[in-house]
């Protein structure tokens, strides 16, 4: 599950069956500081999300469970939530390395 | 399963019926001694078992382990928090 930002819509007049009816949103994948990774992709979309929007979305098989009728339909990412507050640590925050030996984190 | 480390949290007021009534993380995942952090590896994960920013944590990240976890045939989740690590002991 990864971070997305709305930026348009993708209309298509031909679509699997099944898919009729679902939003095409074209998003840019983001990392937890929301820079970009990767190209533009295509998300349907199950939250009325709208352009500009910071949402969470899922990949793969769990993209299709989303959708809310039919749920074997060829979609692999899909948005599920519109984050309205992030709170994220900055680098150096945390430890991220594991050590030989004993590592206690309690 | 992996061992990450939960630096973020997310609100969602708007959100898919699955994801309703429990928090979604950004966690980062753990690395060996010596190995830098990617900056691309960071991921969004459902909680499960009430972790905080700053908790190690293991995280299931495949759907029908995620299904399984949530009692949920039909859950549209991949990633879920499923334990809080105390402490990790590595002898090589």
């Amino acid at each position: 599950m990864l971070f997305g930002r709305v930026r348009g819509t993708a209309i298509c007049t031909i679509k699997y069956p099944g898919t009729e009816g679902v939003k095409l949103l074209v998003v840019q994948p983001l990392n937890k500081k929301l820079e970009p990774i990767g190209i533009l992709q295509v998300a349907a979309d199950v939250v009325h999300a709208g352009p500009g929007d910071l949402c969470v979305m899922v990949r793969s098989r769990e993209a299709a469970l989303a959708m809310r009728d039919e749920k074997f339909v060829p979609v692999d990412l899909a948005l599920v939530g519109i984050v309205d507050e992030l709170e994220v640590k900055p680098d150096g925050t945390f430890d991220y390395t594991v050590r030989r030996g004993n590592n206690q984190f309690t | 399963m992996i061992l990450g480390k939960v630096v973020g949290t997310i609100v969602t007021t708007v959100s898919h019926p699955h994801y309703k009534n429990r928090r979604l993380l950004v966690v980062q995942p753990l690395v060996m001694d010596g190995d830098t952090p990617e900056p691309n590896e960071d991921f969004i994960a459902l909680d499960n078992t009430q972790a905080g920013i700053g908790d190690t944590v293991l995280v299931n990240r495949e759907g029908n382990g995620a299904r399984q976890a949530l009692k949920n045939p039909d859950a549209a989740v991949i990633s879920v928090i499923v334990g809080i690590v105390d402490s990790i002991y590595l002898d090589y």
